[in-house]
């Protein structure tokens, strides 16, 4: 029995089973009435995968990956149980590079291994480490930035994308080295252009991240998420494992889509993203001149409208994470339903730090998921909406993305807050967005400007409402 | 060309353009919760290190391949968990 259950044909059926699986949960994903199900279902295929490899005969000793394993569940398990909502974004991005240094030290411990490759073997390992190396250290500067370690703006430097051009082409070169093994110069050994791929790769991700400004950290996360298993996939071929390749595959598959979804919410292109710089000049207060006249209201003013509005939609930004208003939100959401008001939530796409950031907050804090609506939804009906309290969102809501040609948002599609009866900005002083551009909502004939931290704002408001 | 490969290459294809039509049609809500979901996936690698950690291929091979095992399992583990835990909060009224 014992031979059966460790032959290469058993854990080959057992490795396509667990595919399947992955394949199954991922489609569940896709609902949220399933989604859970889903997660469930792809576990059991990862759970599968690696009892199969345990009690396979490839296997000798068990003492050292006991330890890894001992250790890697309990950081996982307690990074996952303790993690605030708030910082998902961080905690993303640390998984996704994690992924990636496992798949490069996979890579690494092939190479280094005592069997002899073939050019395959080799051509794969130089994708494992190359892509490997860039996810793990973009993720990391991904992650710094998140958490603040980092300075969250775009950190630039003189001809930097020569340089970037200059060390990929250099990496490109030892990994050929790395391949055939050519005479680079007098006693060179291929050991030497494996560490300098490693070592180049890592900075290539530096490079690559450390440019990117909050805004648009929504796509680097995603883009990371697909090389993150693009990584794994490169891994599969190292080692001649099919699971690998399909599962490496799909993530592979799924991070790009969400890149794509991430690019057309902001209307540029990837490479806009990524070498482009949409806020070259640095950001500045509105001049109140040009967007016309702002007016401020207080919280007993905003709750008078509020109790007479019969529709409402929040239009949460990124500054409801920063004053984590979302509990408050709810609450509110809930005294207007009480009286008798429809509330919805209208959620761009690139809101917050990462895809579906504030859909996560806002089910933290009990809103249901059918109240969470996306621009396209609202649009269309924004005529009828009474008032449109936008919280700590800027781009998302700037009404030149459709009217200013000369606008560097021009063509972004938004939600098109200023075409509902009130606007109400909650904001915490004039600043401008991370496009550091000028928002000539706030200085629309219906908009109100709410000063405050949004927390603080929307507990008045609450307050108002149960007084 | 070696037939294993090419039969390698053929699966990594087809993997792509099923993972494009799967995830093709996800809701914005959810899009946080899959690419949890999906890193935990990538965590795959886990198998790949739990071979290198336990095969006799030299002390570089072990050392380097506990040191996957270790990243992969946090991926792995954490990304199932965390991505349990969001998913969890999605209530409908």
């Amino acid at each position: 029995m014992m031979d059966l259950l460790q032959s290469e044909i058993f854990a080959n059926l057992a490795y396509i089973i667990a595919s399947m699986l992955f394949i199954f949960g991922l489609k569940q994903l896709g609902s949220p009435e399933t989604a859970q199900r889903g997660n469930l279902i792809s576990s059991s295929g990862m759970l599968l995968a690696v009892l199969v490899t345990l009690i396979s005969n490839q296997i000798i000793s068990y003492e050292w990956l006991i330890i890894g394993l001992v250790l890697g569940i309990l950081v996982g398990a307690s990074a996952a149980s303790f993690v605030k909502m708030t910082s998902m974004p961080e905690l993303v991005a640390l998984f996704n590079g994690f992924g990636g240094i496992a798949s490069l030290l996979v890579g690494s411990a092939e190479y280094l291994g005592t069997g002899s490759l073939g050019l395959i073997s080799l051509t794969a390992i130089f994708l494992t480490l190359i892509i490997g190396g860039i996810t793990f250290s973009g993720s990391l500067v991904a992650y710094g930035k998140l958490s603040e370690i980092l300075p969250g703006r775009q950190i630039t430097f003189k001809g930097q994308r020569i340089v970037l051009v200059a060390i990929f082409i250099a990496a490109l070169l030892f990994g050929a080295q790395l391949i055939f093994n050519f005479q680079i110069a007098e006693g060179w050994n291929p050991l030497f252009s494996f560490l300098l791929l490693i070592a180049f790769s890592l900075v290539i991700g530096l490079l690559i991240t450390l440019p990117i400004g909050g805004a648009d950290m929504p796509v680097i996360i995603a883009l990371l998420n697909s090389y993150s298993g693009l990584a794994a996939s490169a891994a599969g071929f190292v080692i001649n494992n099919n699971v690998l390749i399909v599962a490496g595959a799909l993530v592979g598959a799924s991070g790009l889509i969400l890149t794509n979804i991430m690019c057309k919410a902001m209307n540029r292109s990837l490479a806009n993203v990524v070498f482009g710089s949409i806020a070259s000049s640095s950001p500045g207060a509105v001049n109140p001149e040009e967007v016309g006249e702002i007016k401020p209201i207080n919280v007993s003013d905003a709750y008078l409208i509020l109790e007479a509005a019969n529709s409402v939609l929040v239009v949460p930004g990124y500054g409801m994470a920063v004053s984590q208003a979302q509990h408050a939100v709810r609450e509110l959401g809930e005294l207007l339903e009480e009286n008798g008001c429809e509330v919805n939530y209208a959620i761009h796409p690139v809101a917050g730090r990462m895809p579906g950031h504030m859909n996560v907050l806002l089910a933290e804090a009990n809103v249901s998921y059918d109240q969470l609506q996306e621009p396209e939804d609202v649009n269309p009906i924004m005529d009828t909406v009474d008032v449109c309290i936008v919280i700590g969102a800027n781009d998302v809501v700037n009404p030149d993305a459709k009217e200013n040609e000369g606008s560097p948002i021009y063509g972004m599609p938004i939600i098109e807050a200023d075409r509902s009866k009130t606007v109400f900005i909650l904001k915490r002083s004039m600043a401008s967005g991370f496009a550091g551009i000028d928002n000539p909502l706030f200085g629309k004939e219906n908009s109100r400007m709410l000063f405050g931290d949004a927390k603080e704002s929307i507990s008045g408001l609450v307050a108002e409402f149960k007084s | 060309m070696d037939n294993l490969f090419v039969l390698l290459i053929f699966v990594l294809v087809l993997a792509i353009f099923l993972g494009f039509e799967l995830i093709n049609k996800v809701p914005s809500t959810l899009h946080t919760p899959l690419m949890s979901g999906a890193n935990a996936i990538s965590g795959i690698t886990i198998v790949g290190a739990l071979i290198s950690s336990g095969s006799d291929g030299g002390l570089w091979t072990t050392v380097l391949g506990t040191a996957a095992v270790f990243f992969a399992t946090i991926n792995v583990v954490g990304g199932y968990l965390v991505t349990n835990r969001m998913l969890g909060m999605f209530k409908k009224k």
